[in-house]
């Protein structure tokens, strides 16, 4: 066996140890930390831990292997990565697919992702399942600095993380017919492979106020997935309440549902341990249509608080929590699922097209 | 939308006699399906032939036909039962096929006949004929691989003409890939494409374009009628295309997808099971893939629960059977919940955080001639699945499984198999799938191969074989070194790669229980993980468990009493589906008694490994360690009390282990007892004491000391080896060379440590042969207080040399005086008090005249237990069960669980079905090695007709006109006069050789044709026998085989008639009874008549 196998520890706040073994890259001090979460999705590691909403969160991943098909770029769903580490059972030391273009190893060495693999992913998994995301830390460092990381470690409540991932400047992809501002609360690439279908999208900056959007007269506004709790996104909502009621057709996904949720009343709250996965079955109630989505969030919208203002068109059928709204009188409607996949089933694309129809309609 | 109420009565098709290409996964899904049907209300009529399986149980359905599954005998069914519908997805392909013959009758599927629920006639055709696939696909954007259709020859080569060699030749309506193969060249090309046209029912077959090497993949997909469509499972398979699916090594979930390539792959299985339109239920969608680019082709797709569904069933833990059945009913998947979740919907996709390996198991060692190369055709007769977090794990527990000596990827005595190869010969080897494959190619890193240089050759992924290189860096580290001197962290390293403690052992030069116990003193000990269908996401309620070595066990504690069953492992000739009937049947009945039953098996095919037939399931190979670590992990949930354990139901697997198992806890039969039996001298002196007479004979480790037995007692002799079923390499021998070659066999299978291996442990029996004996098998149940329960006497209708395995038998028996069947009870109560059975117990006897021999006892269920509770009525597995944890017989009639049998007014025949039309290479005679695959059963008010029925249902086609052709050896000439008189009566053609001809013209039976031996046509004007059947000139083939000598002429001829799809019987009884039969039958009509009625219980 090869000799170079640093044994390392994961620490949570609970004081729970598991051992495993260092992949990918190891910050100096010896720690990473954050707020470790598990994620259940068979294929598509890179989609994941490329996902910008993942900032201040570690993420085990519950799959044996990871890494058995590399990495590419155009699997990457941002320009960087914002989680703080990765979990696994076992990291792949080969890996085979002619779509790769280097190892997992590298990528995670070359983008600064810590990542600790070896360790009974399982057991953490049904702790995070019954006790609810807890922070942690692993690393090099002994376990009495990472049990001391982990307890300070702020978790994703009551914070703005969103900040640290949106992106600095306006920038435009795509050439379709529509005119779409999107909301970079953490927005993934493959978001805007879907709205580069159906319009010239202009990416901007989550801060970037009402007036100005409007002042670029969009035929519509994308509200993009993102990071952490949908409270401390400063001015968001009131920028959407603007937007909408403007009457400009707005779409919003993930953060998006939730912040187009608050800026009509709506309540937001922590669910215990979150939904992440490809796997969770949705109820399209307009239809009764089951689509099997891919989900990632631990904020999640209260229905009630809606009611009189929205109709509640999407619910989760595994704990029946809210999945997507249309506000009456009003165009614009949000999920709270992934329906652009990467990863994850393609079951609910149509939603691009229903935002299409939107903008369509004068 | 819920359930359907314009239905009531549903009619299920089963699959019939277990086949190469069809298991005991139709007995796992029809069981699941009848049992669903039942708990909705609805009113279930089954059919099915096999009488071996779960579902024919008269308690599974309202009426149970055990009845030949042919178009005539469900219309009949149909015409009585008058059901609502028919659903025919669970049945495996016999019951597509039969539904599309009802179809074309215009019996179901059409207005005022019954519904075709789960799949339509026109999805049933649009999957299964090759180019209605093939368009629809194109229709749909979906690319297949380039392909013609042919009917004929010609039509053949104008394809191949267009494609190019190679080629891949597929015919249209088949099952397990039977007639399919790649053609190289022109010659290859000629042979495939005429057995393929022959193969198929409606002589039509694919011509494609070979993609040997692409990566092979299958999604199990299911829909129900509201169009919602779900995944189940995505499997990978380790062997290139070029490979059955059935015949090859297959992971789960699939490993080497990108979610780029794995959704458009998911897209393209729900547009094609959208496409064909399967309204409702189950389906797979096999793809191929180009490693280089990543073009994705569709193969073909199964409009029905199929092996890969079971399979799936089991990685998983979603019941793909049970959930079609509701689906079939009106449900949909949103309106179903998930059992083991309990609080979310079954319409969801499972995610699992293990690996799931499945490695086929073959029989090639009992079928001399066949090349033991894999194709497209599957040639394997069962299956193991392994549950591991990682492959190597889940791999080498798989290959611990299989049970044929192997204890891992090597690293034990068996890889000396490859010691005198050279390296660039193991390449070679290793590039032609075969059984051994896996090993080569371990022994072939060992050797420093690279993973490259192994991927060139045999185009398996990079990320499988470098996962096998783990495996094997891992052995090398271990070299040299000593036990004592590994630390934890290298001996859980080595754990959790899947390493047994024998392989621990091997590498160590240590012993295996040492290892265990030092493992165990520095704490190594399995964890048990479940398998939840969501990786531990929401809270699992079904304990349903595979070993690993983690941090945290899953297994929670209990207080009620409990009960290890041990079941049976993969299927194989010899040992099938039986045992799992009995331990299902077991478990079932120990549960109702109060127990807590807790099963271990590794079969993904079978009821016993369907997480709700136990209350706890353990997913985990037969060996001494695993069975040890499972009683340990129990004796922890109980707080420190051992659970009983059953091993005297699955088989010989079990019963293997009972010697490892500490005897206090073996519930039924002692070790000791078991062992008594076991042992020859034992057992001689027991019979001696007993004055039961047995045929002479004694024990032999080496040739010398056989032949001085063989001298003694007389050839011929028979030679068998011990610890063994279904007649593994028992042979009948009649001079001093026979003995010795057997000898030298069984030495070489010693020596590897395979079944039916001779050890100093394990002598060799050697018997005189009793030539023209009629032999009977006896099951009976003792209790604690001696009393004895005879449950059935089965007269055996070939006689004694023919395996009891491969014949057919009778009860109640036919031809033996009723004094004779009172002395067979008396010697059986005798032998089971001797032995002091606690259960079942199964005896052989051989009567010749009027003298009674005692061939061998065996103190546990045997493969005719399930036939005779359907024969008799009588539950005896559940009986015995009861009676192993020390109920008394008494007791249980009081509690009514013991019934008395039905007799009087049936007679039942069960038949052997052998594989041979799979393997044309192989010789047909039947002899001392047991060869069948399956059995079917065949019931009706007389023996005649009860015989014809079994005829029928196990394929065979007795002859109603044309010519038979007949040649018996001489000792079966008298007999013979009446075979060739009956015959005359039917009025059928007779043609036979020169010697039988004589015989019969002495009798006044002319023949219209005499036919030539092959020793005889040289220079005559005889015509060829063989040729005269491969020409379609004869309809039946009755050819008994000479004792001795040379039995070339007659292989010749049992081949061409297997060849050509002629039935033939090898056995003047057997050809006696088909004469019988049908003369009984020529006027009436087929009768077909529910179990329940049988049984007095309709």
């Amino acid at each position: 066996m090869s000799t170079d196998i640093t044994n390392i520890a994961l620490v949570l706040e609970d004081g729970s140890v598991f051992e495993g073994e260092a992949v990918g890259y190891m910050p100096e001090n010896g720690i990473a930390a954050g707020e470790v979460v598990f994620h259940t999705a068979l294929t598509g590691y890179q989609e994941v831990f490329t996902d910008p909403s993942y900032a201040g969160q570690i993420i085990t991943f519950t799959t044996s292997h990871i890494g058995n098909y590399g990495v590419t770029p155009v699997d990457s769903e941002s320009r960087g990565t914002f989680a703080r580490g990765v979990i696994m059972r076992d990291m792949a030391r080969r890996h085979s697919s002619w779509r790769s273009e280097s190892s997992l190893d590298e990528m995670l060495k070359a983008q600064k992702l810590p990542g600790v693999a070896g360790l009974d992913t399982r057991r953490l998994t049904r702790l995070l399942r019954d006790s609810g995301s807890l922070r942690g830390a692993f690393g090099t460092a002994d376990q009495a600095q990472l049990l001391a990381a982990a307890k300070n470690e702020k978790g994703t409540s009551g914070i703005d993380l969103v900040s640290e991932v949106t992106t600095p400047q306006a920038y435009m992809v795509g050439n379709g017919k529509f005119n779409v501002v999107a909301y970079d609360f953490g927005i993934k690439t493959t978001i805007l492979r879907h709205l580069s279908e159906i319009a010239t999208v202009t990416v901007v900056p989550a801060s970037m106020p009402a007036e100005e959007v409007l002042s670029l007269s969009p035929s519509g506004v994308f509200l993009s997935n993102g990071p952490g709790d949908p409270e401390m996104v400063t001015g968001a909502a009131d920028a959407i309440r603007l937007i909408v009621e403007a009457g400009v057709p707005t779409f919003g996904i993930c953060l998006g549902h939730q912040l187009l949720s608050r800026a009509f009343g709506g309540h937001t709250f922590k669910l215990p341990f979150g939904h992440h996965g490809a796997n969770h079955p949705v109820r399209h109630i307009a239809t009764g249509a089951v689509e099997i989505t891919s989900q990632n969030h631990n904020f999640c919208v209260d229905p009630d608080s809606l009611s009189g203002v929205a109709d509640i068109t999407h619910i989760n059928l595994n704990d029946h929590t809210n999945e997507g709204m249309r506000l009456r009188g009003l165009r614009a409607f949000s999920v709270q699922y992934h329906p652009e996949a990467g990863p994850g089933p393609h079951d609910s694309h149509y939603l691009f097209g229903q935002f299409a129809e939107l903008m369509e309609k004068k | 939308m819920p359930r359907r109420n314009d239905l009531h009565t549903i009619l299920i098709i089963g699959s019939g006699p277990i086949v190469i290409g069809q298991a005991c996964e139709f007995d796992y899904s029809g069981t699941q399906a009848c049992r669903v049907l039942k708990e909705e209300g609805y009113r279930v009529i089954l059919a099915n032939s096999n009488p071996a399986t779960i579902m024919t149980d008269p308690d599974f359905a309202d009426r149970t036909y055990i009845e030949p599954l042919t178009l005539e005998i469900l219309a009949r069914i149909i015409e009585r039962e008058k059901p609502d519908a028919v659903l025919p997805t669970l049945g495996g392909q016999t019951g597509l096929n039969l539904a599309m013959a009802l179809f074309e009758k215009g019996l179901v599927g059409v207005p005022g006949t019954p519904e075709l629920i789960g799949a339509n006639a026109e999805a049933i055709a649009t999957a299964e004929d090759r180019d209605k696939f093939k368009q629809a696909m194109i229709e749909i954007g979906l690319s297949v691989p380039h392909s013609g259709i042919a009917h004929n020859m010609d039509e053949a080569t104008t394809v191949l003409k267009d494609i190019g060699l190679p080629v891949i030749i597929r015919p249209a309506y088949i099952l397990g890939g039977r007639g399919t193969g790649i053609a190289n060249t022109m010659e290859e090309f000629l042979k495939l494409a005429s057995n393929g046209l022959d193969a198929s029912p409606i002589r039509e077959i694919l011509v494609e374009t070979s993609i040997v090497g692409w990566k092979e993949y299958e999604l199990e997909v299911m829909r129900d009628h509201a169009d919602n469509c779900v995944i189940i499972c995505s499997i990978e398979n380790f062997d290139p295309m070029g490979v059955h699916t059935g015949d090859s090594i297959t992971v789960a979930p699939a490993q080497t997808l990108s979610d780029v390539e794995y959704q458009k792959m998911r897209d393209a299985a729900f547009a094609c099971i959208r496409r064909v339109g399967v309204e409702t239920g189950g389906s797979n969608v096999q793809f191929a893939l180009n490693p280089a680019n990543g073009d994705l082709v569709v193969i073909e797709m199964n409009p029905r629960v199929s092996r890969s569904s079971a399979l799936a069933s089991k990685a998983t833990g979603f019941p793909i059977a049970k959930i079609a059945a509701k689906l079939a009913v009106g449900y949909t998947l949103d309106e179903i919940s998930n059992d083991i979740t309990r609080k979310t919907p079954a319409s969801f996709e499972p995610t699992i955080d293990y690996v799931v390996t499945k490695i086929p198991r073959w029989a090639f060692e009992k079928l001399p001639g066949t090349s033991g190369v894999l194709g497209t055709q599957m040639q394997s007769v069962g299956e193991v699945m392994s549950i591991g977090r990682t492959f190597p794990e889940s791999l080498q527990k798989a290959l611990r499984s299989l049970e044929q000596g192997r204890l891992g990827l090597n690293c034990d005595s068996g890889e000396s198999l490859y010691d005198g190869l050279s390296d660039a010969d193991l390449l070679k080897k290793a590039a032609i799938a075969t059984p051994e494959r896996i090993f080569q190619l371990g022994e072939a890193l060992r050797r420093d191969m690279s993973v490259d240089q192994v991927h060139a050759a045999t185009k398996i992924d990079v990320w499988f074989l470098d996962q096998m290189l783990i495996i094997i860096e891992e052995r090398r580290s271990l070299e040299g070194k000593s036990l004592t001197q590994l630390s934890r962290h290298e001996v859980r390293r080595a754990k959790r790669l899947g390493f047994s403690d024998g392989q621990l052992a091997y590498v160590l030069k240590d012993d295996e229980m040492a290892v265990r116990s030092y493992r165990e003193s520095l704490g190594v000990i399995p964890t048990y993980k479940t398998v939840d269908t969501c990786s531990a996401e929401f809270d699992a309620q079904t304990p349903y468990h595979y070993s690993t070595y983690e941090d945290e066990d899953e297994v929670r504690p209990s207080s009620k009493p409990r009960v290890i069953i041990l079941g049976s492992g993969p299927n194989r000739i010899g040992q099938g589906i039986e045992f799992d009937y009995c331990c299902v049947h077991a478990s079932f009945a120990l549960r109702a008694a109060g127990y807590e039953t807790v099963m271990v098996n590794c079969n993904p095919e079978t009821v016993s490994t369907d997480y709700d037939t136990s209350d706890r399931l353990y997913f985990e190979p037969l060996t001494r360690e695993d069975v040890l670590n499972v009683i340990a992990a129990e004796t922890l949930a109980s707080g420190g009390v051992a659970p009983k354990v059953i091993v005297g139901l699955g088989g010989q697997t079990p019963l293997k282990l009972s010697g490892l198992i500490d005897p206090a806890l073996i519930a039924g039969t002692s070790p000791h007892s078991i062992d008594l039996a076991e042992d020859r001298e034992k057992w001689n002196q027991l019979c001696d004491s007993l004055s039961i007479p047995q045929p002479p004979g004694g024990t032999a480790v080496t040739f010398a000391d056989a032949s001085v037995i063989a001298q003694r007692v007389g050839y011929p002799v028979l030679v068998r080896p011990s610890y063994v079923l279904g007649g593994r390499a028992m042979q009948i021998v009649h001079d001093a060379q026979g003995l010795e070659s057997a000898m030298e066999q069984m030495a070489r299978d010693g020596s590897l440590g395979k079944e039916g291996g001779l050890s100093a442990e394990r002598p060799v029996l050697i018997d005189h042969f009793l030539e023209d004996a009629t032999e009977v098998d006896v099951d009976a149940i003792r209790d604690h207080t001696g009393e004895v329960l005879i449950g059935g006497v089965m007269e055996h209708v070939e006689e004694a040399g023919v395996h009891s395995g491969d014949s057919a038998c009778a009860i109640p028996p036919q031809t033996l005086p009723a004094w004779v069947v009172e002395v067979i009870s008396a010697y059986t109560t005798s032998i089971a008090n001797s032995l002091d059975v606690r259960g079942l117990v199964n005896v052989q006897f051989a009567v010749l005249g009027t003298t009674v021999f005692v061939i061998e006892a065996n103190p546990r269920a045997s493969r005719t237990v399930p036939f005779v509770a359907k024969a008799t009525g009588v539950p005896l597995a559940k009986v015995a069960s009861r009676v192993m944890l020390g109920a008394t017989l008494a007791e249980l009639r009081v509690e009514g669980l013991l019934v008395p049998p039905v007799t009087g007014g049936h007679v039942s025949v069960k038949e052997a079905v052998l594989p041979f039309n799979r393997f044309p290479e192989v010789d047909t005679a039947l002899g001392p090695e047991m060869r069948s695959t399956g059995e079917v059963m065949g019931i009706d008010r007389t023996f005649g007709r009860a015989f014809v029925k079994s005829q029928t249902a196990a394929g065979t086609v007795l002859p109603t006109s044309g010519t038979v052709f007949l040649s018996f050896n001489d000792g079966d000439k008298p007999a013979g006069i009446v075979v060739a008189k009956r015959l005359r009566d039917l009025g059928l053609g007779v043609a036979a050789t020169t010697g039988t001809a004589n015989y019969l013209a002495k009798f006044g039976l002319p023949v219209d044709r005499i036919v030539g031996k092959l020793s005889e046509i040289e220079g005559s004007s005889l015509e060829n026998a063989a040729a005269l059947v491969a020409n379609g000139e004869i309809s039946f083939v009755v050819n008994t085989p000479h004792g001795r000598g040379s039995r070339q002429d007659g292989e010749a001829i049992r081949k061409a008639a297997n060849a050509n799809g002629v039935s033939s019987v090898t056995t003047v009884e057997a050809a006696l009874a088909a004469v019988n039969g049908l003369w009984e039958q020529r006027s009436s009509e087929v009768e077909v008549r529910s179990l329940q009625e049988y049984h007095g219980r309709a």
